[in-house]
């Protein structure tokens, strides 16, 4: 094919396009200075990475306008999500907050910094009961955030009688009504305790039967929910379902027909605490958060805002009575007798991974 | 077929397919969470969304990644593509072939190969990774772009130029490129659209607070229904209507439709 | 020399960011580490045999395939009566088309959630009539919806394509030669189309057949496809292991079916990778 290279056709390839190509380029430039507008880059940046609606981010802004720092903030949806990006290495988090189990396991394979308790002076305002516990001794790596507990919630509009037990997440009656959420220990937790045994069983054919009674469970779940259980417990869109209390407080306070209840048959009691992962950049900033995080006045504004149990006793001095005189948030020590919490279970979580892999993939 | 039974087929496909779109645009406007209800005009997505910090520095990263990432890739592929038009024989089938394959390779499986790739050479997830796998799985669409533009270029003309005392920059400019032009419009157009839209191999090669749309969209779903979704679905509806407008016009003076995906077929 | 030097950026560039990481998936799901190091080890294969995890890729495939027919069914037509239209006609359906393919996948993906769900705009048009709300999310249905709904225009176009420019004499022909509508359609149209048919089906299946994202935002993760399996494999479970292992084995289902599909375009019209 042979162009003539006349003057017009130089002007149909030539300024035509060329005028447009520049366009484009111009236009994008704009819209890239119109989103990319930030102030002067701060002195030094501190990543952290948190659990989806776990923090107050009011709070975050006060911390970077503090210690003139920019904090980026990622967020993860499960302790095994969050174990998989720090073990994988290659991130630049200085601040993670993992599940009791979780640290445990990340002590043990040498993913975590230890901490200079020496640097967190609030640690002090924290009440006793929540350290020195038996996934880190003497808060060598951790300093905790929050607690709570693993219960059932449901609808009192959608559901007639009172549920005291895990039966009634395999109730044939509230069929495709019920969610569990896709997070793999508490899922097996709760399959586990329905039947008696123990959330931390090493027990194959224990663990065989919780993954039985998942799998008979499943055409009677409407989903495997993450964030968005909240959400549809509050809309209705599920009858009952089971969560973390903080959750609880949380869809209680949008939606006044829904109840949380601890079944009989006994629980999960969790600690969430702040850890430094291993490689962190900025060790220094990292101390100064958590020691931020641990002031009762901050804790009282995440408190507040993300519903769950503060373990700072001057925080919970701070709150208002109503919450902190909540059952929900902050139940007796006698309810909380026949609560486990969640252990490390070493190589023997292979096991788990396959039986949650089963689950997931029966139809 | 009678005409009206056409009509009506056509009219209802077109219906389903843009339904969607039109019920997030109607309820962003709406004044609660409800799609089920309408309880009045209100513009409060919209202000939420331009306060959300995390989407628009999604926005930005999307439209950098993409910018940056097709220009390099319209590049390397263009000088690729003039490279493989000169060569002959099993080599350049070879490269042909290694170059098919972010092509056909399913999104996931070219997101993970990268993925252990970085995190086995050490290398930080983040802006870096993302740029680079954009590049990747971009410059193959510029080759075959581009690729059939040099096919067509008449070896003569070259020579013809050459002969009548041009410099061999002189002649690139004034005979190859504006041959090849539309092609290396067509594959950077190609490469930038492809790059704003990818979700999975993003999704897999990004870290660090970095993130594009796509992913935001999908953090924000997964966390339940948003309206503010519903807000960036209407504005960026209204974007790609003005643009593909703007490209119409281009078409018209035939340089052809620009397609988001290819079709690998077509294009050899 | 020039030439050498043009593609020697891109060579490097695909043989470390190309070849390599394809190696290396290749080499997780072939090595593990052991209790000596390193070892060959077939285990992930081996596990990817048992039954659970063969209806995980067979669920997958059948998904795939019903939506391709359905996008099939849905397309052809679509795309006759628009290769029927005037041209002015036609370029406007075109941008039609088109136009929801430049909307974001994950929007137009997520686009169907406040629709379907309980308290969404179907379950709410439906009340207004009086039926209870149905359970239109989170099952198979809804994933196969998604699916036809994001993939539809990339069967239509190719078809499309492909008829506006075939030959009008051969159509002609054949009508002078006395054969009715349907011997015109079977014998001329549908064999002359079948390049773009077969393009569609592959723009279709491919992309089916391995997505994670519309099983996991339509299906509420209980209906796990091989992508979501996958992407388990590396992010949750960390088991790479066995997520190289089932990737091998779908890169390997695609090329084989690209093949397939690339042999059945017997006169050569486009099909050529290697």
């Amino acid at each position: 094919m042979k162009v003539k290279l006349t003057e017009k056709n130089e002007r149909k390839y030539g300024a035509p396009v060329k005028l447009r190509f520049v366009g484009l380029l111009i236009m994008v430039a704009i819209l890239l200075a119109i989103s990319g507008c930030s102030a002067s880059a701060p002195e030094s940046k501190l990543y952290v990475y948190n659990w989806g609606d776990y923090i107050d981010e009011t709070v975050l802004d006060e911390f970077e306008a503090e210690f003139n720092v920019e904090v980026i903030y990622d967020t993860y949806a499960t302790n095994e999500d969050l174990y998989v990006k720090l073990k994988q290495g290659g991130t630049p988090y200085d601040i993670a907050i993992p599940s009791d189990y979780m640290i445990e396991k990340m002590i043990r394979e040498d993913l975590v910094e230890p901490i200079d308790l020496g640097q967190i002076p609030n640690f002090a305002a924290i009440d006793d009961r929540f350290k020195d516990l038996d996934f880190d001794p003497g808060n060598q790596f951790s300093v905790p955030y929050m607690w709570g507990t693993v219960g059932i919630i449901y609808n009192t509009s959608m559901i007639d009688e009172e549920i005291d037990s895990w039966n009634a997440l395999w109730d044939p009656k509230y069929e495709k009504q019920i969610l569990m959420l896709d997070s793999q220990r508490d899922s097996i937790a709760v399959a586990l305790k329905k039947l008696g045994y123990s959330i931390n069983t090493k027990s194959l054919e224990e663990l065989e039967a919780a993954k039985a009674a998942l799998i008979e469970q499943k055409p009677l779940v409407l989903a495997y929910a993450g964030d968005n259980l909240k959400d549809m417990m509050i809309g209705g869109e599920a009858a009952i379902a089971f969560c973390w209390s903080g959750d609880a407080v949380y869809m209680i306070s949008e939606n006044e027909d829904l109840a949380y209840v601890i079944p009989k048959e006994g629980s999960n009691l969790w600690f969430d605490n702040i850890v430094i992962p291993k490689g962190a950049q900025n060790v220094e900033m990292a101390h100064k958060f958590i020691d931020f995080l641990s002031r009762p006045e901050i804790g009282q504004r995440n408190a507040e805002y993300i519903g769950y149990s503060t373990p700072n006793k001057e925080t919970l001095a701070l709150l208002d009575p109503e919450i902190s005189g909540d059952k929900t948030a902050y139940p007796d020590d006698a309810d909380l007798a026949n609560l486990e919490v969640l252990l490390d279970l070493g190589d023997f979580i292979e096991a788990y991974n396959r039986v949650w892999t089963e689950v997931k993939s029966a139809r | 077929m009678s005409r009206w039974l056409q009509k009506s087929y056509l009219f209802l496909i077109f219906a389903f397919l843009y339904a969607p779109i039109a019920v997030l645009i109607v309820f962003s406007f709406n004044d609660s969470k409800s799609t089920s209800n309408w309880s009045g005009f209100s513009l409060r997505w919209y202000a939420e969304l331009f306060q959300d910090d995390k989407i628009l520095s999604a926005l930005y990263y999307t439209l950098a990644i993409a910018l940056i990432s097709s220009l390099i890739s319209t590049v390397m592929g263009t000088f690729a593509a003039f490279g493989l038009s000169q060569m002959r024989g099993r080599f350049k089938g070879l490269i042909l072939g290694v170059n098919n394959l972010p092509i056909l390779n399913p999104d996931i499986v070219t997101g993970i190969a990268l993925m252990s790739l970085f995190v086995f050479t050490g290398t930080r997830l983040g802006f870096m990774t993302m740029l680079m796998a954009h590049i990747t799985f971009s410059t193959p669409y510029v080759i075959l772009s581009v690729l059939p533009k040099f096919k067509q270029l008449s070896s003569e003309m070259l020579d013809a130029a050459l002969d009548l005392g041009a410099t061999p920059w002189y002649a690139f400019r004034k005979v190859i490129l504006p041959e090849i032009m539309p092609g290396i419009i067509t594959g950077f157009l190609m490469a930038f659209t492809l790059s704003i839209d990818d979700f999975v191999i993003s999704f897999f090669t990004t870290g660090g607070g970095v993130s594009n749309l796509s992913i935001e969209i999908y953090s924000m779903a997964r966390r339940g229904i948003k309206p503010e979704i519903n807000a960036l679905s209407t504005l960026m509806f209204v974007t790609v209507l003005l643009l593909l407008f703007v490209i119409n016009r281009r078409s018209e003076k035939g340089a052809g439709v620009v397609l988001p995906k290819a079709d690998p077929l077509e294009r050899m | 020399m020039l030439k050498r030097l043009s593609t020697a950026p891109y060579l490097l560039w695909s043989l470390m960011l190309i070849v390599v990481p394809l190696i290396m998936v290749l080499g997780y799901s072939l090595f593990r580490t052991g209790t000596r190091g390193l070892e060959f080890s077939l285990d992930g294969f081996i596990k990817f045999t048992d039954p659970l995890y063969l209806k995980v890729l067979g669920l997958s495939v059948w998904i795939a395939l019903q939506s391709t027919v359905l996008c099939l069914l849905i397309g052809y037509p679509l795309a006759m009566i628009m290769a029927g239209l005037k041209p002015s006609a036609q370029r406007t359906a075109m941008t039609m088309i088109i136009l929801p393919m430049w909307m974001n996948f994950l929007l137009r993906t997520y686009a169907w959630i406040p629709i379907l769900g309980r308290n969404g705009l179907l379950n709410g048009l439906l009340a207004t009539i009086g039926i209870t709300p149905l359970n239109l999310l989170f099952n198979e249905g809804a994933v196969l919806l998604g699916m036809v709904y994001n993939f539809l225009p990339f069967m239509v176009l190719p078809i499309f394509t492909v008829l506006i420019r075939m030959d009008r004499s051969v159509i002609e022909a054949a009508q002078d030669l006395g054969a009715n509508r349907l011997h015109v359609f079977c014998r001329v149209i549908l064999p002359l189309s079948l390049p773009g048919v077969v393009s569609g089906v592959m723009m279709v299946f491919m992309p089916a057949v391995s997505t994670f994202v519309i099983s996991d935002l339509l299906g509420g993760s209980q209906v796990n496809l091989v992508g979501n399996l996958i992407k388990d494999q590396f992010l949750s479970v960390y088991d790479w292991n066995f997520g190289a292992s089932i990737s091998v084995v779908l890169m390997a289902l695609i090329l084989v079916s690209m093949w397939i599909l690339g042999k059945t375009d017997k006169n050569g019209s486009g099909v050529s990778f290697f």
